[in-house]
């Protein structure tokens, strides 16, 4: 089964133009509250798109016996029961990654865009198609992830991965030589979100599909 | 087919048989997984206090700890003894750094006799550091580590851990910058316990005074730093009679 056209839609659409952060704005508590490092966006991220692959193959298999009064119930406890399983195993086998992990395992739980991609694709799609949109929407979300960490970690900590890449501030090697300092504000929640703004500024000005009518 | 799946007994059914699939799947997990589980979590305990007394592989900027193959033998052979205090007794305990500082934190809410774990290093011969173990309130969790000291109450290392602070703010009480200013502070002044506190306003942010009691917060976490404060504070003083009685014995 490889991939035909419709579904590399699927990837490629919520990557750009349906992005979940920025044009369906989901899931932006996560986004906001750990891009302070790049470290902890890249785990989030790799976290996500497992949970959403798997939980959206998941649902879409049980779609057609889901009871439809009780399915966001079902869905929680799937996304619940997923995050637990990777909890467990990392902790046994992964012990130092658990515990990098184990902060983001509540706010996954609570990510808006794996039940919205649940109740929106993997009830009326096939298990395949809906395996692809979950990585698709985990990517999208991902990559912003990854861009506002970076921006945050490198203005606000002068450092990527925790590797000093603009010199020692304290001891004022490198950039710091020459006066720049670090900006705390960027390690604050609402520099994240000012930065998701102006990606989303950046983002609508490229393509004005998605600016909408007033 | 769709009458059926929206009945009320299908539903009931449906739900019930959810429960007891996930229920067994994640019991089976769990206790499949728990030796494994609590052996990383015992070797990460001698990790902790071998690194609070400076005994790690760190390199230039990052915490390393003691290799899990190496550290059972690394343990045995930097801490000299193990000791219980319970009440006013001290007794020896091989596994007292098995000991869970939450356990004990609530039986002493509950009015009975709390332990209190206490380890004995020895890094160069005759010199002995005394590691004692914490336990507090961050942000959003709990907050715990070790605190090494010499026989003076000065800090000869600490290390720090947290179940859930926020990344890139109170989650870098773990980093090697902030555990690494610790290092020298006197816990005493005149003889008498002040603590060492996370102090905002960068009074001293090359930590260059170590008399002090004071170390440079981390932006952005005050309330993690607070509760640091507190923690050293009051765990740490619960064990200075001791540490007086036990300096003096053997000295």
């Amino acid at each position: 089964m490889g991939l035909n056209k419709k579904d590399l839609k699927l990837i490629k659409d919520p990557l750009f133009d349906n992005n979940p952060i920025t044009v369906q704005v989901l899931g932006i508590c996560s986004a906001l509250a750990i891009t302070a490092e790049l470290k902890a966006s890249i785990v989030m991220s790799v976290a996500v798109l497992f949970v959403m692959g798997v939980g959206n193959f998941i649902i879409s298999l049980l779609r057609n016996i889901i009871p439809s009064r009780i399915r966001i119930i079902v869905q929680l406890i799937v996304v619940a029961t997923l995050v637990i399983i990777v909890d467990l195993v990392l902790k046994a086998y992964a012990y130092e990654l658990s515990k990098t992990l184990s902060v983001f395992v509540g706010l996954i739980i609570t990510n808006c865009i794996i039940m919205g991609r649940f109740e929106a694709f993997a009830l009326a799609n096939g298990p395949f198609r809906s395996f692809v949109d979950g990585i698709g929407n985990a990517m999208g979300y991902a990559v912003i992830l990854i861009i506002v960490g970076f921006f945050r970690e490198l203005l606000g900590s002068g450092t990527l991965l925790g590797i000093k890449v603009l010199g020692d501030p304290i001891e004022k090697t490198g950039l710091y030589a020459y006066g720049y300092e670090n900006n705390g504000f960027m390690l604050l929640a609402p520099m994240a979100l000012i930065t998701v703004g102006l990606i989303i500024w950046v983002q609508r000005a490229r393509n004005k599909n998605l600016v909408e009518d007033r | 087919m769709a009458k059926k799946i929206d009945g009320n007994t299908y539903t009931l059914v449906f739900a019930a048989g959810m429960v007891v699939v996930v229920g067994a799947v994640l019991a089976f997990l769990a206790s499949s997984l728990s030796p494994s589980i609590s052996e990383n979590k015992r070797i990460e305990k001698q990790q902790n206090i071998l690194y609070a007394m400076g005994i790690n592989e760190n390199d230039k900027t990052s915490v390393k700890f003691v290799s899990k193959e190496k550290v059972a033998e690394t343990f045995d052979q930097y801490i000299s003894k193990q000791l219980v205090i319970e009440g006013g007794e001290i007794k020896e305990d091989n596994e007292a750094y098995l000991i869970d500082l939450k356990k004990e934190n609530s039986r002493e809410k509950n009015g009975e006799i709390r332990r209190l774990p206490l380890f004995i290093g020895e890094k160069n011969k005759g010199e002995k550091i005394y590691i004692v173990p914490v336990r507090g309130k961050g942000l959003w969790d709990a907050i715990w580590g070790y605190v090494a000291v010499d026989k003076n109450m000065v800090v000869e290392g600490v290390f720090f851990d947290h179940a859930a602070e926020t990344p890139g703010l109170g989650a870098n009480i773990k980093e090697r910058f902030f555990m690494d200013d610790f290092k020298g502070e006197y816990l005493l002044s005149k003889g008498i316990f002040k603590g060492i506190k996370v102090k905002k306003g960068n009074a001293d942010p090359k930590n260059l005074d170590k008399y002090d009691h004071e170390v440079d917060a981390i932006a952005g976490s005050t309330i993690t730093g607070d509760g640091l404060a507190a923690m050293l504070k009051k765990d740490i003083k619960r064990y200075l009679p001791h540490l007086k009685k036990l300096n003096e014995s053997w000295d």
